[in-house]
């Protein structure tokens, strides 16, 4: 069953027709040619498919589309290529060479993002002793809060290196 | 993946109603469990209708002192409300150890209890599973046992239940509210789940159409000291082998309140009564924590793969038993 | 490089496709912007039996399904001699998981839903798909991947083992465990008829495009000149994109079931599981034999693994023991079961890694019996020739790399005695282990160099893996040329483009780095350091790029801090650190990553990796990443890599050996012996799961 729906993907206004059936992964790569966002595993087991919704990381491999009608998603391409530049973040993945194979990248890029939001905004992790304590970007709060983005060529020494140097 | 129809409900109750009128209808909430049963196979919905916008997205803290947690709260929002961080430690932290920030802030309050076992077996449509397929048999039982259950099972059934949130909300003795088609009603976190006994099929005591509205937690100011305990293979990023979810009060060297609920180890979030009452009243040693907790699993059915979890569970159990009365004495 | 000027080389350059990566920018197989048709395979469900009937019906009513392809219908390939590419060419089930049908259809929810609705009748066999001890059906292979002797013997080891004053006698398991890169398996293909007998075109992911190109022709029973193949980003592979597999086979009958339409296959992560290779389980004997001082005097190493019984794969577990250790009297042997399993395949290091991992446990369990620092037994045993061959090391720095590496670990003042360490509620341990691998240089490369405006075009059909290797080369083209590394383009993964061998055995850029040296001198010789504009040239890897005569290895050491939770049995790795002699590097940034990165699979293999098949129902259970685990972030603390420096001018022209595998070798050894350092526990069966710690002596 085919619906209608509108994503502004990194600003740009997208008017898609999808299956019911389609994830907006799908609906970015294979309805938009939008590949920025990688399909590494389709069961959000590995991250590689994270986009920010509305400045949240979320998989988008386990997001209907037609049930993000409307939303703002932003890829690593985006961030990438922003207007102002490209993101403080995407440069430091640059400089740290915190990838090999590329592939998981965008996906820890986007999930980056989001954890140095998520840490601006305080939110607790499961890296803290007691879920009250202040919050701050130790690289055990980084490492934890990145495991939701595997990466087997195993850069997640640069990952956190990357992350932060920009959080700090 | 069969074709489906998808709808946004306005309401909770016209939801309530499409669904209870529809065999065929499920709802959606964050998706992150039941997308992911569409591509597997595991579920075959003809109609989807989504409730994140038709039910309630807030924590508010209620007049008795409770606090009502809306079934559209996402995880993460959950983990990080004031309220909860402050007085239910418990269960920002069992919602911490669960899954991924991102499936976090997708995953919802309600889709969390519901969320259904991750049993190899249950998930892979080629083998047989009671669960999805009833009669078909249990590939686990005499399969690969590792993650299976020792507590409660049925011949016709021994995986496990997933949540580290249902756990906590099980310590806690929260109350699930729910909108019927005869209306609301509440019903306690562990009487919402069924073990497995000849139906295995059916998770919890819902009926077609029964939504759940709200979580409510207690009023319980001394779970302030409280904690969740998740032992895994990954440091991040698993499903638990064995995780514990306690709060302990101290008078005088003896426990006087306790609460104590265990994952990993049962189809269900499991209460820990026994242990619970094995406890009040006594000294609190390691070694009272530890004998407690064995009483626990004296009705334990081990497999060839999984008996590590009795001692595992026993010793996590003394461990954060141990922490939480360290904690009280300092 | 003697008489090239250095600038290039040695410089830590930052990826050429950098950018490209970090923005989603880079494609990969399927991300051609092409509209496609889609195909999904279908998998049998037995291990063992025959298909009976397919009914594709419903599939084919299905809507948007173009084509359901069975065994019954799919064209005849012209070469099934390659028992892994006879797709859909008979009944035969010879695993669970082999494709059995695929649907083609308008969009890939369409062609998975065709997928579902395909009903295969099958008639199983009864199975056998377990390893153990003395398994019935081993047999001796007749040569093992990359070497051809399955067994060697020098000396007496028998008698040795009888009259030595110290003998240790222990069998260590590795479980069969999956590459998953994290790009699935995937290709864009397209047939299209005309004049010439119709040409394909395909999009892979692969470590070669070359090899994929003769495969393919073979099979299809095509010239090579009529199949393109490329392959500009590949999202890792770790040896399963060595070759291509089924699924590509399957994409092309595909494409050529309708003409003129590209078709997009990508492989589930599921389908992963049984279509693209995994490493062997093995089951490792090893017996040492020594005198009190801790010096050797036999090593006997025999190993048992599992084959398929669709196509034979022999890991060398045992060849690393052959020349690691100065010993007088020693054996080796390789023993294999074909049961009804997927077919086995390169995993990173095959061999040295399992290899490695009883080896190195060995010697650390001898030096605990013999109260000995295991750095000092590894010293005691150093060989001054490599003890196979009798030839000359060109390189060999184990015991510098141990020295050094401990100096810099802080190893000294070690208490060796396990169990000695507690902090808070956890054991703490150190471990160390020996890394080693070999040197390869693979015939066969060419590269054409076109200078143009200035510009130098250096094109080889190569594979970036994530190794880096468009960078390299170009460094080592700049230098080679002697001009700034700016004016050199490289061009790399297309068949268009000059033969190159596969990005495997840790010696891409050593053998396609030579055929550049050599094509960058041809051109300088044939028109001077001005050359004109098309002036070109073109090399090949020269046969003598490695300086005959010597044995040609590199080596490592690993030291680990291992934390095990007294209660939980958790383990932790707060700390790895390898020090390597790999000959000159070429690129520090790009080798330290690869470097980290195969220490990273090491500690991933040590505490998770393991796959599992179901006795009864003969299928994988545990095929996603979800159930298989890899290491996440939280798993991986400080890991540090550094080498020694110097350049090995036997190895290449360049002075450089591979940094692709070496990183894994010995690493999962190194934490296991950590943790029982530890804990007092010794683990010989991968990997370290919480439960191996419960069963030792509690507080």
């Amino acid at each position: 069953m085919e619906a209608t729906i509108i994503l502004h993907v990194d600003g740009v206004r997208r008017e898609l027709t999808v299956d019911t059936r389609t994830t907006l992964l799908d609906a970015l790569r294979d309805r938009s040619g939008e590949y920025s966002p990688k399909k590494g595993c389709d069961h959000g087991q590995c991250g590689a498919c994270t986009v920010l919704v509305g400045g949240r990381r979320i998989l988008s491999c386990l997001a209907l589309a037609v049930a993000c009608d409307g939303d703002e998603v932003t890829t690593a391409a985006g961030l990438a290529g922003g207007e102002d530049g490209p993101h403080p973040l995407s440069r430091a993945f640059v400089e740290h060479d915190a990838f090999q194979c590329g592939y998981c990248t965008p996906g820890q890029v986007c999930s980056g993002v989001g954890v140095l939001a998520e840490l601006e905004a305080g939110m607790p992790s499961h890296a803290a002793a007691h879920p009250g304590d202040p919050v701050e970007a130790t690289d055990a709060e980084i490492r934890e809060r990145m495991s939701g983005n595997l990466c087997r060529c195993g850069a997640y020494p640069a990952i956190v290196a990357a992350v932060r140097e920009v959080a700090r | 993946m069969k074709p489906f129809r998808y709808t946004r409900a306005r309401d909770a109750a016209s939801a309530v109603a499409t669904v209870a009128a529809d065999p065929g209808a499920r709802f959606l909430a964050g998706g992150t469990n039941l997308v992911d049963h569409l591509k597997l196979g595991v579920a075959e919905p003809d109609h989807l209708v989504d409730v994140r916008g038709a039910v309630d997205g807030s924590v508010t803290e209620l007049a008795d002192g409770r606090v009502r947690v809306g079934a559209a709260v996402a995880n993460s929002d959950l983990a990080a409300h004031p309220l909860v961080r402050a007085r239910y430690p418990v269960l920002s932290a069992a919602l911490s150890s669960g899954a991924s920030g991102q499936l976090r802030n997708a995953a919802t309050t309600g889709g969390n209890l519901l969320q259904r076992t991750r049993c190899p077996y249950f998930q892979n449509t080629a083998t047989p599973c009671n669960k999805r397929d009833p009669g078909s048999g249990c590939g686990a039982l005499h399969g690969h046992g590792r993650d299976n259950a020792v507590l409660g099972t049925s011949e016709r059934c021994v995986a496990t239940h997933p949540s580290d949130m249902a756990v906590a909300l099980a310590a806690l003795g929260a109350e699930v509210r729910l909108l019927t088609g005869e209306g609301e009603r509440g019903v306690p976190v562990s009487g919402l789940y069924r073990l497995p006994g000849d139906r295995p099929e059916q998770d919890t005591v819902l009926e077609q159409g029964d939504l759940i509205t709200a979580v409510d937690l207690p009023a319980l100011p001394w779970v302030r000291r409280s904690a969740y305990r998740k032992v895994r293979e990954r440091a991040s990023y698993a499903f638990a082998l064995v995780s514990v979810a306690a709060a302990l009060r101290i008078e005088e060297g003896r426990v006087v309140r306790v609460r104590l609920a265990l994952g990993g180890v049962a189809p269900m979030p499991w209460r820990a009564h026994h242990a619970e009452e094995a406890l009040v009243g006594r000294p609190a040693t390691e070694e009272v924590f530890r004998e407690a907790a064995r009483s626990e699993f004296a009705q334990a059915r081990p497999g060839r793969d999984n008996a590590f979890k009795v001692p595992l569970a026993v010793n996590t159990v003394g461990a954060v038993l141990r922490s939480l009365a360290q904690e009280e004495g300092a | 490089m003697s008489g090239v000027e250095q600038g290039a080389l040695g410089r830590p350059d930052e990826r050429v496709e950098g950018w490209d990566k970090v923005a989603g920018r880079a494609r990969y197989a399927y991300e051609q912007p092409v509209p496609a048709l889609y195909v999904h395979p279908v998998l049998s469900t037995v291990a063992r039996g025959r298909v009976l009937a397919v009914d594709t019906g419903p599939a084919r009513a299905s809507a948007g399904v173009e084509a359901v392809l069975t065994h019954e219908n799919a064209e005849r390939l012209a070469d099934t001699s390659d028992a892994e590419f006879a797709v859909l060419q008979g009944p035969h089930i010879g695993f669970c998981g082999q494709i059995v049908a695929a649907v083609v259809a308008r969009t890939p929810e369409e062609a998975r839903r065709g997928a579902d609705l395909v009903q295969v009748r099958e008639y199983a066999e009864e199975h056998d798909v377990v390893l153990g001890p003395g398994h019935p059906r081993l047999y001796c292979p007749d040569e093992l991947n990359a070497y051809p002797e399955a067994d060697t013997r020098q000396g007496d080891p028998a008698a040795a083992l009888e009259r030595a004053p110290v003998v240790l006698d222990r069998t260590y398991r590795t479980p069969m465990e999956h590459n998953n890169p994290m790009e699935p398996h995937a290709c864009t293909v397209l047939w299209e008829e005309g004049t010439g007998g119709g040409s394909l075109t395909v999009y892979d992911s692969t470590q070669g495009v070359h090899p994929v190109r003769e495969s393919l022709a073979q099979v299809l029973g095509l010239h090579a000149e009529q199949v393109r193949v490329v392959s500009e980003h590949v999202g890792g592979g770790f040896g399963s994109k060595g070759s291509p597999h089924a699924h590509n086979v399957v994409a092309a009958l595909a494409a050529r079931a309708v003409p003129g339409r590209w078709v997009k296959l990508a492989l589930t992560r599921q389908q992963m599981f049984t279509l693209v290779g995994h490493r062997t389980p093995t089951i490792q004997r090893v017996r040492l034999g020594a005198a009190r001082d801790g010096v050797l005097s036999a090593v006997v190493h025999d190993v048992e693994e599992h084959t398929s019984t669709v196509k034979e794969f022999a890991e060398q577990s045992a060849v690393c023991t052959r020349m690691m250790y100065a010993a007088p009297h020693r054996r080796t042997t390789h023993r294999l079961a074909a049961l009804d399993v997927p077919i086995p395949f390169w995993m990173r290091a095959p061999g040295e890694t399992p290899g490695m991992f009883a080896l190195e446990s060995a010697l650390d369990e001898l030096a605990c019996e013999l109260a000995m620092d295991p750095i000092v037994l590894r010293e005691r045993n150093e060989p001054d020739l490599d003890p196979e061959t009798g030839a000359p090391w060109s390189d060999r720095r184990l015991v510098q790399c141990l020295h050094e590496g401990a100096r810099r670990f802080g190893w000294a003042g070690r208490d060796g005695r396990a169990r000695s360490r507690r902090e808070g509620e956890w054991w703490v341990g150190t471990g160390v282990a020996s890394a080693v691998y070999p040197h390869f240089v693979n015939p066969g490369s060419e590269v054409e160099i076109v200078h143009g405006q200035g510009v130098y075009t250096v094109s080889i059909g190569a594979a970036d893996i994530g190794t880096g290797a468009r960078t390299v080369l170009g460094q080592i083209a700049a230098d080679a040329l002697s001009v700034p590394a700016e004016r050199v383009r490289v061009r790399i993964g297309d068949t268009a483009l000059p033969p190159a061998t596969v990005a495997g055995g840790s010696a891409g850029t050593s053998s396609w780095g030579s055929a550049v040296v050599a094509a960058a001198r041809a051109l300088r010789e044939e028109h001077g350091s001005e050359p004109g504009e098309g002036a070109r040239a073109r090399a090949g890897t020269p046969e003598d790029a490695v300086a005959p005569g010597y044995s040609v290895y590199s080596f490592g050491a690993h030291f680990v801090e291992a934390r095990v939770h007294a209660d939980t049995g958790e383990v932790r790795v707060p700390r790895m650190y390898g020090l390597f002699s790999v000959g000159r590097v070429l690129n520090p940034r790009l080798a330290r990553s690869q470097l980290v990165g195969g220490m990273v699979m090491g500690l991933s293999m040590a505490l998770h990796e393991h796959t599992v098949m179901d006795a009864r129902l003969g299928h994988v259970v545990n095929h996603d990443l979800a159930q298989y685990h890899v290491a996440a972030h939280a798993d991986v603390q400080q890991v540090e890599a550094e080498w020694l420096e110097g350049a090995d001018v036997r190895a290449t022209p360049m002075g450089s050996r591979g940094v692709g595998e070496i990183g894994i070798v010995g690493a999962a050894a190194a934490v296991a012996n950590a943790a029982h350092h530890a804990t007092g526990v010794r683990v010989r069966n991968l990997p370290l799961t919480p439960d191996r710690f419960l069963v030792g002596p509690r507080e």
